[in-house]
């Protein structure tokens, strides 16, 4: 079965991407082993304490709670990407494993393909 | 494996893609990525071997930039892109 | 081979759409074949049958619909994408009591289940995005 690895790289609310790409993560459990990987801004979907009634934008990031449920356990994020950004994983609402550069491009290796968001 | 880059070196795409990209690996400048092979924003060395870097022609005759990119950067046509991308496994796109 | 073209910029919008559809004519030209394109996020824009842009410019609607025609593609649109983007074809028009819809026939609303077999099918998997 092909390793699908779905990466996010854009912060949350500013645009669809991040919501559009959870909902592809989702479909994706339904059918193989997914991993996923956040990067750049991405790691800014992750924060915690996202309180979005005042945005009336959609308070998606809850729904990462559930990719437990859904099967998905291989999540990371880029370690340097939170280090810059000032945040450690205790900022996030997952506990994704931080990858230095060199783990990095071995995730990125051993994907059989790229779904980038 | 196959990464490709569609921003100027203004973003961030760039930069995030040299952190982690292999001596094997390829690199495609594509749309705005064509601007990070422009003489003046090859800084740092980024472009030496063994990294090997194309841009797509279209986009650089598009942009007025045939003539002004850093030689290392051989430029090609659309189906030269897909045969790149045939001959590796996966790609990674930074936008 | 084959290849799963994915197209998550609209017609204009970014150049990711004008790209995708250079990179599916170049493959079809290489003598490989193309699975399926999936049009996610705002790649669903590409299937609006109501664009008129200016007569000197591609139209790109026009030009994913005549590769799909010519070489029997699947034009898949994203329902979700689609619905937020008000993209729809005549039952999604008539199950949302639409005054009309606008999905060029050419293009097949369809889930994202789409997407994730593609990925899993095809040999290679590129996508188009901003």
């Amino acid at each position: 079965m092909k390793k699908l690895l779905f990466v996010q790289s854009k912060p949350p609310h500013g645009s669809l991407q991040g919501q559009e790409g959870l909902d592809a993560i989702l479909a994706g459990s339904a059918f193989v082993d997914c991993a996923v990987l956040f990067t750049g801004d991405g790691v800014y979907q992750l924060l915690s304490q996202q309180h979005t009634d005042a945005l009336s934008s959609r308070d998606y990031a809850v729904t990462y709670l559930a990719l437990e449920d859904y099967g998905v356990d291989q999540i990371y994020c880029v370690a340097a990407d939170l280090q810059q950004r000032g945040l450690t994983t205790a900022d996030l609402l997952l506990n994704p494993t931080p990858l230095d550069d060199a783990e990095v491009q071995t995730l990125l290796q051993g994907a059989d393909a790229i779904l980038d968001f | 494996m196959l990464h490709t880059v569609n921003k100027s070196p203004d973003a961030s795409a760039l930069r995030q893609c040299l952190q982690v990209i292999g001596a094997d690996d390829v690199l495609v400048l594509i749309e705005d990525g064509v601007y990070c092979a422009l003489i003046a924003n090859v800084v740092d060395s980024w472009l030496e071997a063994p990294l090997t870097v194309y841009a797509t022609l279209a986009d650089v005759e598009a942009r007025g930039l045939l003539g002004r990119l850093d030689p290392r950067v051989a430029m090609i046509d659309y189906e030269h892109f897909v045969s790149l991308c045939v001959a590796h496994p996966a790609s990674k796109r930074w936008s | 081979m084959q290849f799963m073209i994915v197209v998550q910029g609209g017609p204009y919008t970014t150049q990711a759409s004008l790209t995708a559809w250079h990179f599916a004519r170049a493959v079809l030209a290489s003598g490989h074949e193309i699975y399926r394109v999936f049009f996610y996020h705002d790649g669903a824009y590409n299937g609006n049958a109501l664009i008129a842009p200016p007569q000197d410019e591609i139209n790109l609607v026009e030009a994913w619909r005549s590769l799909g025609e010519e070489h029997s593609l699947e034009l898949i649109v994203c329902v979700a994408s689609a619905l937020r983007r008000g993209m729809l074809d005549a039952t999604e028009a008539q199950r949302y009591e639409k005054s009309a819809s606008n999905l060029d026939p050419h293009f097949t609303i369809s889930g994202l289940g789409q997407l994730i077999d593609g990925a899993l099918t095809a040999d290679r998997t590129m996508t188009f995005g901003s």
